[in-house]
């Protein structure tokens, strides 16, 4: 009885969160390049399937059947590790959010969450921070001055960007004191979804949203902070010298940090997966956590389709001197409201 | 206890790679390495959170940076030490030796709190580990450990303030 719970049941848990998030990053691609093309008043890939549902199929069987080439003056080992390294922290930022209520399948209630540790916090700014040494390997195995580039780019974006989504993650943790019984606050994601608060405190948490929402546009590297591969200066960064699956690793990495992020995004902002009738209807709540992630990537697409990537220093020079102290400001007034409440 | 004494022999394989190393990016890999099966110690000692802030400030922040400032210097291969940097290393006469000092002074250190028990008192104790090990640990922190806390930043201010002297520019 006892290995059913400790083994098999997260097991199947993991794999089907695995299959899940690659079907979910196929197509995150997919619903990217058809978003993109209509902002930019194309039809966006409409070959195969209808609506060019198969696209991301065809995309994966090019990757995979393409040459593999690893350049002659490369770092081995940290060539073909770096793929490796920047996908796994990708995929395990999951694990920790929680997906649904729990589930009562054949007499046994079944949480719809990987891991429900209480450092769940913890865990999401563990994984990400690791997430960036895929990248700077990357670029530095290749043994060329764009990746090289590319990768310093990214340790230094990276860095700077983690301090003011820690600090206002760190704002919101205590928001959550005002949740808890014990007045304590908590660490784990499900009770931070599950703990009622007061309709005042989540309008002052959405305030920092537009901020977390730029942090979360430079951690993930997109458009238009994606400085770590900007085309029209670096070629493409990075991931210059990888090809065939070992650059669709990268590629995927990408897709599955956004996805990562809206999770925990919607999980402490947006009430993860509650809404109307969850309660009587468990299996409700995946859907409505799906719905919100899926808002959450169209305003990611939104936001690369329609605003220009600015200069590189200009990025640093944002985050040290303006969202920096803007989300101190932020941490100190609620430290005051949650005091005084 | 098997898994425990794994990744205590892959951190000590990892911090004798971090010295050997001819290539300093590799030497930080190694230190990552060790750091992660510092985290992996921490957890099954029941302290979570202690894992989770190593991987967090070792592995997430200090290590890239040494990354970014090996990157930034070139990250080629160490040459033989005893040859090419003779003089650099002739400008630490006396250090050395202060050097040595200090590390007989803390490993005398940790062998007298494992002998006498004093540093294996706290494994297993549900206030310092364990599932309220967050709470715990704050509490502590804020309490009975304010002033070594207060001037730890003090130390770290400290250390921000000589690197902004040492970066400055000559006037």
């Amino acid at each position: 009885m006892d290995w059913i719970n400790l083994v098999l049941i997260p097991g199947i848990k993991s794999v089907i969160l695995v299959v899940v998030l690659l079907t979910g990053f196929a197509y995150a691609t997919w619903l990217e390049r058809k978003l993109i093309g209509r902002f930019q008043l194309r039809l966006g890939p409409n070959r195969a399937w209808p609506f060019g549902l198969g696209h991301p199929i065809a995309d994966a069987l090019k990757m995979i059947f393409k040459e593999e080439i690893i350049p002659a003056r490369a770092d081995k080992l940290l060539y073909v590790i770096a793929p490796a390294l920047a996908i796994a922290p990708a995929l395990l930022i999951f694990a920790v959010v929680p997906v649904g209520p729990g589930i009562t399948l054949f007499g046994q209630t079944i949480s719809l969450q990987v891991a429900d540790v209480n450092i769940g916090f913890l865990w999401v700014l563990a994984v990400a921070s690791v997430g960036v040494y895929g990248v700077i390997l990357g670029g530095w195995a290749s043994n060329n001055k764009y990746s090289l580039l590319g990768a310093l780019r990214t340790s230094a974006q990276m860095l700077s960007y983690e301090l003011p989504m820690g600090i206002l993650l760190i704002a919101l943790l205590l928001t959550t004191t005002l949740g808890t019984a014990d007045g304590f606050g908590t660490l784990s994601l499900n009770q931070i979804v599950q703990m009622d608060r007061p309709w005042w405190l989540w309008l002052w948490i959405w305030i920092a949203f537009p901020f977390f929402f730029i942090t979360m546009l430079a951690e993930t590297s997109r458009k238009p902070f994606d400085f770590p591969e900007t085309e029209n200066e670096l070629v493409a960064g990075f991931q210059t010298e990888y090809g065939s699956i070992k650059f669709a690793l990268f590629y995927m990495t990408e897709y599955l940090h956004i996805i990562g992020a809206c999770g925990v995004a919607v999980s402490v902002f947006f009430g993860g997966w509650r809404g109307p009738f969850v309660e009587q209807v468990p299996i409700l709540g995946p859907l409505y956590f799906a719905g919100k992630i899926i808002a959450l990537i169209f305003l990611f697409i939104w936001a690369s389709a329609s605003v220009p990537r600015p200069r590189y220093d200009q990025l640093l020079k944002f985050c040290w001197t303006w969202l920096f102290p803007v989300s101190l400001i932020y941490l100190a007034i609620t430290a005051v409201i949650v005091t005084l409440a | 206890m098997v898994l425990f004494v794994v990744f205590a022999l892959i951190a000590i394989v990892a911090a004798v790679g971090v010295i050997i190393s001819r290539r300093p990016i590799y030497s930080a890999l190694f230190l990552l390495l060790n750091f992660a099966s510092l985290a992996a110690l921490y957890i099954m000692l029941q302290a979570q959170f202690l894992a989770a802030v190593q991987v967090i400030v070792y592995g997430g922040a200090i290590v890239v940076l040494f990354l970014f400032v090996v990157m930034l210097l070139g990250g080629g291969e160490l040459n033989d030490i005893r040859d090419t940097n003779r003089p650099f290393l002739q400008r630490f006469g006396w250090q050395r030796f202060v050097a040595v000092g200090l590390g007989v002074l803390m490993v005398a250190g940790l062998g007298y709190g494992l002998v006498t028990g004093e540093l294996s008192a706290v494994q297993g104790d549900p206030a310092a580990f364990g599932q309220g090990s967050v709470q715990a640990i704050g509490s502590v922190l804020y309490t009975d450990y304010l002033l070594p806390f207060e001037l730890a930043s003090v130390l770290l201010l400290v250390g921000m303030i000589g690197a902004v002297v040492l970066a400055r520019p000559p006037e």
